[in-house]
């Protein structure tokens, strides 16, 4: 097991080796920083100063034997629109969205289970199809739009949230069940198909012969196997929500990574850029990696 | 010398199309759900040739218009914009932007990522494993943000956005069509036509593809959802469609500045995403069920035994 | 020892339908029967027969819908079953009626030990918990033949061998000493000498607590090893009920006298009628030293192990003959087909075939071989590709091979083989799953002769058909060969077909050849052990076995029935 965590590790890096030297030279594409630093009517020498003193005066492939060189360092360069270590203002933001990814996942996991379980014991019946619908819509519903209604409504309209921002428990409300909607939605259709074919494994006939209560075979023996799919989509579900908060945090004003990530590209912020994707893919290789072990917890027939 | 046969119990398959439409006519929803997704496609089609002119038609008078107000003509319906262009039109408008992007993105996709998927089945050879490393790093990194960095450093364009839009969906076609294959390719048709002495190019056209097909086209359904959806909010953002051009999440973005003096700027376009996708995701739940010979008896019309 | 009492499960006028698009198809219509205390009641019948339905519900396994339970009663020990709250009908499944089915793999939950199943019973019906529940569960594992309870208790089922799940799922079933045990096909899925095992198990357990058995099978030895009564169940009717013997010797319905006439055991002298009448003096194959090995992956560190799968396996298979290759599974006979067709490469050895080397053949010459040579797999459904019609399934080896056929003739020579085959030729525009078993099996022999092959293996080819099914297709090919010239290999774990049908024998066990021989005389004086165990596996009829018998193999056999390692398909 231990070898295939190192397998898997040795992958990621060289993954993410591949996927920071795009992001690099992708940046360098998008112009030069100095022209939004230094004010309009800096001097030619006073451009050069900031060029020579970021390593901007060098041609890339230098720029990037010289990235590379403080990587192995762990020098992950400075912010230039907060001078001070990019890695810093990653690892300051990261937390921010990852408070808000667990909360969500957790609870549209947790939700969609007992949903989705339910709705599939009793399929067919009304309250199946208005969970179907339900969380169809759930799944359907975009998310900048379901934002932008909750402000309209609860902060705008009745005044009963804040719009954004962050502090106290009230900020949390809307940009959480905003993120929790769509997983939860998604979720509720992957436990109830999971649980339909589950349910109709020749084992639950089995525990039927053998004279095993319903609540059992339900969350005993049905949900038990069902678990298999539900903690993969889960697990995708977690992984769009670490990256993909960008949305929620920019509409609610939410310092976390992707409102970073999208401030830092607009400002050319490289070194923001690159410690922003360096965090956020290690957050989710260790996710996966996490999936991976869960799956050999759940099912005794996988081993690495 | 024939042989008589006691075992002739062929089962006829009714007419495919007509027994679907059953199945869809026992399901409400799915029935409301398909006829919606028409209107909007032919809409989509005809639309920008009936109402276009209107779309872009500035009205200093219908500034800011109320919803629902039956004093302007019907096309002032669902409102106007700050620029007192009508809402109804500009979303006919918009239709054919938002699908025609996530057709594109969801076919080139399905096309590219169903091809290196049977590939990287079939094959055992160096390239296998280089596509499934490539779909794994796509796969498992911060594909929102990818897709921003990429967008503004190409430059958001329709195009860059169908090329980002493929790409970051390719993993799914390529990792399902993969996992198909190498079931299929251990049934036992594929082995009897490799001892027939069949080519690997016959196997996989031939016997594989038609049979992974289907799946890709179930998933696409579902995807086609996803891709409206992020196409939506990367032009929320500013990284997507740029004006003259819009599509629907372009449109919220552009009526997210007068929530509290316009919401229906905001709002309409928002519930023209959701009821599309929504309507796709029941369509495909539905043909899931057609799909699946345990649960397809829920469709039917059931006729019990005299008794 | 038999205390033949009472009937204590009475089912009487039983009519079940499957509900689909508009009309209801019934799967059993006015079935009744009944079983006493110890005894051993038999539902024989083909697949589609209605025999697993009628038990199911009397289990209460049915799902209403699409299920839907017309009419009838069933009487259990004095109480109507149908009339019992929920809870009442489910404290009866298994403590007092029990299931075992026919795929112990997919009947145990995968993600839980064996142990935990079985104390799951009593902790369902509040017999025991806990340590005792443990303990009891134990006892039972010792009890089937399960070798070291105390750890394998914590074992989860997919680290068990097929036999092994069987008895696990016995003793779930016989936990609270139920007043009767549903076995449906508990051994189909088995090797004869397996399958021996478990019978005698049920057998034992029969007699230790007096528990009526009610047995569903297909298979004919089965039915007459098992059964006290038999009642015959065609196309969800019973058509005929009796004394085991009675059916047995005097068949009155016609459905009955075919399934046992077309059994494979039926007439020895009456087979050989199969058999090639002219062999040619000329060798088509001769194999040589074959062997097939295969690494084992263990721990990172261990050396690696080798498995032979085939080991060292030579054999010669004249013009017009017919070769039997016999053994159970994992004795590596189907590894020698797919080596034989280029599916797989061997580790070493020879095939000459009309004297080269199939295994140094390439390009043009392989071309040429694999017109020559041709293969019938097992399950005709899925050898089959399920969206391509019959005619383009027939006519693909003439798409392959360009030089056979020009295209505007393929129509005609289609319809002919479709012919030659048993079948019409207006099938040809069909689609497989719109055909039964023995005539996709038709289709797959038609194919095969498309490409005018001079050698045919047929794996198993008849193995997943029903009896009476199994016996034409036999026939066919015994047609085909006398007609075309053709010969055969013939692999099969079932030694009453190749009686009938093949001209020699070779009887392999884990991979090697333990015996070879003319058909008559390896039936007669089988010379190895291995082989006279396969013979006397074969079940033998209740009415011929003394009371007494001890079990056929005794309690050492366990052994022999181990966890498997690794899983080759043999």
């Amino acid at each position: 097991m231990f070898s295939y965590i190192g397998r898997r590790a040795s992958h990621s890096i060289l993954s993410v080796i591949g996927l920071l030297t795009l992001v690099f030279f992708l940046t360098r594409l998008t112009g030069d920083p100095s022209a939004l630093y230094l004010p309009l009517d800096a001097t030619a020498e006073a451009r050069a100063a900031f060029a020579s003193l970021n390593g901007l005066d060098q041609p890339v492939h230098w720029q990037f034997a010289e990235y590379l060189k403080d990587l192995l360092q762990l020098d992950f360069g400075q912010s230039l629109r907060q001078n001070r270590s990019a890695m810093e203002v990653a690892l300051q933001a990261f937390p921010e969205t990852l408070k808000l990814a667990l909360v969500a996942i957790t609870l549209s996991t947790a939700l969609a289970i007992l949903v989705g379980s339910l709705a599939a014991a009793r399929a067919g019946s009304l309250f199946d199809r208005i969970a179907g619908v339900a969380s169809l819509a759930g799944a359907s519903a975009p998310d900048f739009w379901v934002a932008i209604v909750g402000i309209l409504v609860f902060a705008v309209g009745l005044e009963l949230l804040p719009t954004s921002g962050t502090g106290t428990w009230a900020h949390w409300i809307m940009p959480i069940f905003v993120l929790t909607l769509r997983p939860f939605g998604l979720l509720v259709q992957v436990v109830r198909g999971a649980m339909l074919s589950a349910l109709a494994s020749p084992y639950i006939k089995t525990a039927r012969a053998k004279g095993v209560r319903r609540t059992k075979i339900i969350f005993g023996h049905a949900l038990r196997n069902s678990l298999l799919p539900i903690v993969t989509v889960a697990g995708d579900l977690a992984t769009s929500l670490v990256n993909g908060a960008v949305v929620v945090e920019t509409i609610f004003g939410w310092p976390g990574i992707g409102k970073l990530m999208i401030d830092a590209i607009i400002q050319r912020d490289f070194a923001v850029v690159q410690s922003t994707i360096l965090v956020t893919a290690t957050a989710i290789f260790i996710l996966n990696i996490a999936v991976d072990l869960l799956y050999a917890f759940l099912d005794p027939r996988i081993r690495y | 010398m024939t042989i008589l046969l006691p075992d002739t119990k062929s089962t006829e398959e009714p007419g495919t199309a007509r027994v679907l439409h059953a199945y869809l006519k026992r399901d409400r929803l799915a029935l409301a759900a398909a006829v919606f997704l028409a209107l909007f496609v032919l809409a989509a089609m005809l639309g920008p040739w009936l109402v276009g002119d209107a779309a872009s038609r500035l009205g200093l008078r219908q500034r800011n218009l109320a919803p629902f107000s039956l004093e302007q003509s019907w096309i002032y319906f669902l409102g106007a914009d700050t620029l007192g262009r009508p809402i109804l039109a500009r979303l006919i408008v918009g239709a054919q932007n938002t699908l025609g992007i996530a057709a594109a993105a969801v076919f080139s996709s399905m096309l590219i990522g169903g091809a290196l998927g049977l590939v990287a089945g079939y094959s055992e050879r160096w390239y296998s494993h280089l596509i499934l490393r490539l779909a794994d790093v796509i796969m498992s990194f911060p594909s929102l943000l990818l897709a921003l960095i990429v967008l503004y450093t190409l430059g958001p364009s329709i195009t860059n956005l169908v090329i980002v839009l493929a790409i970051t969906r390719m993993p799914i076609y390529l990792r399902t069509a993969r996992a198909e294959v190498l079931e299929l390719r251990e049934r036992m048709f594929v082995s009897a036509a490799r001892s027939m002495g069949a080519k690997p190019v016959r196997i996989i056209l031939r016997h594989i593809a038609p049979l992974v097909l289907p799946t890709l086209v179930t998933i696409s359904a579902i995807d086609f959802a996803t891709v409206i959806l992020s196409e939506s909010a990367l032009s929320f953002l500013g990284l997507g469609i740029q004006p003259p051009d819009f599509t629907w999440g372009a449109m919220v973005a552009n009526g997210r500045g007068y929530l509290s003096t316009a919401w229906w700027i905001a709002f309409w376009p928002g519930l023209a995403i959701m009821l599309t996708t929504l309507s796709l995701n029941i369509l495909s739940n539905w043909a899931r069920t057609v799909a699946d010979p345990q649960q397809r008896w829920r469709l039917q019309t059931l006729r019990k035994a005299a008794r | 020892m038999k205390n033949v009492g009472n009937p204590i499960l009475k089912v009487e006028g039983l009519t079940v339908d499957f509900l689909s698009n508009d009309e209801p198809v019934r799967a059993v219509d006015n079935v009744s029967f009944h079983v006493n205390r110890g005894e051993t009641l038999v539902i024989l019948g083909e697949s589609g027969s209605g025999k697993s339905v009628s038990t199911s519900t009397v289990m209460d396994l049915i799902d209403c819908p699409p299920g839907d339970i017309v009419a009838g009663s069933c009487l259990f020990d004095g109480t109507e079953l149908s009339r019992l709250d929920a809870d009442a009908r489910r404290n009866i499944n298994g403590r007092r009626i029990a299931m075992i089915f026919q795929d112990p793999l997919a009947y145990l939950n995968p993600v839980y030990t064996v142990g935990r199943q079985i104390e799951e019973v009593y902790e369902s019906h509040g017999e025991a918990g806990g340590r005792e529940a443990r303990a009891r569960a134990m006892e039972l594992l010792q009890r089937v033949g399960i070798p070291e309870p105390e750890t394998r208790i914590d074992y989860y089922p997919h680290q068990f061998s097929g036999g092994q799940r069987q008895r696990i799922m016995i003793a779930m079933a016989i936990a609270l000493k139920p007043d009767i045990l549903i076995a449906d096909e508990p051994t189909t899925a088995l090797d004869v000498s397996v399958q021996a095992q478990i019978l005698d198990l049920l057998r034992d357990l029969q007699r230790e607590t007096g528990m009526a058995l009610i047995l569903i099978t297909h298979d004919l030895e089965v039915a007459a090893s098992m059964a006290d009564r038999i009642i015959v169940m065609s196309a969800g009717k019973v058509v005929e009920t009796g004394p085991a013997r009675e059916v047995f010797s005097n068949p009155k319905h016609a459905y009955t006298c075919r399934l046992i006439s077309a059994s494979p055991d039926g007439d020895p002298a009456e087979a050989s009628n199969k058999r090639a009448t002219k062999i040619g003096s000329e060798t088509l194959l001769k194999v040589e030293h074959l062997t097939k090995e295969y690494a084992l992956s263990s721990g990172a560190f261990a050396p690696k192990r080798r498995f032979k799968a085939v080991d060292d396996v030579s054999f010669e298979v004249r013009r017009g003959e017919t070769l039997g290759i016999v053994g159970e599974s994992g004795s590596g006979k189907s590894s020698i087909a797919r080596m034989l067709l280029r599916l797989s490469d061997p580790s070493s050895g020879k095939a000459l075939f009309s004297g080269e080397d199939v295994f140094e053949m390439g390009g043009k010459t392989l071309m040429a071989f694999r017109r020559k040579v041709q293969m019938v797999f097992q399950d005709p459904f899925g050898s089959m590709n399920p969206r391509m019609t019959v005619r383009s399934i027939i006519s693909e080896p003439w798409a392959i091979h360009r030089d056979i056929l020009p295209r505007h003739q393929w129509k005609e020579r289609v319809a002919e083989l479709l012919e030659l085959v048993g079948l019409k030729p207006d099938h040809a525009d069909r689609y497989p799953h719109q055909f039964s078993g023995g005539q996709r099996q038709r289709i797959a022999i038609a194919r095969a002769l498309a490409s005018e092959p001079e050698l045919i293996v047929c794996d198993e080819a008849v193995s997943a058909l029903d009896v009476s099914i199994q016996a034409q297709v036999i026939d066919l090919l015994a047609d085909l060969r006398t007609r075309l010239g053709l010969s055969y290999i013939f692999i099969t774990h079932d030694l009453p077909i190749v009686r009938q049908f093949a001209d020699r024998i070779l009887v392999m066990k884990q991979g090697k050849v333990v015996e070879e021989g003319d058909t008559a005389t390896l039936f007669r004086a089988p010379r190895h052990e291995y082989t006279r165990g396969l013979l006397q596996a074969v079940p033998k009829p209740k009415w011929l076995m003394s009371e007494n018998e001890p079990p056929a193999e005794g309690a050492d056999v366990f052994w022999s029935d181990r966890p498997r390692s690794g899983s080759f398909s043999g």
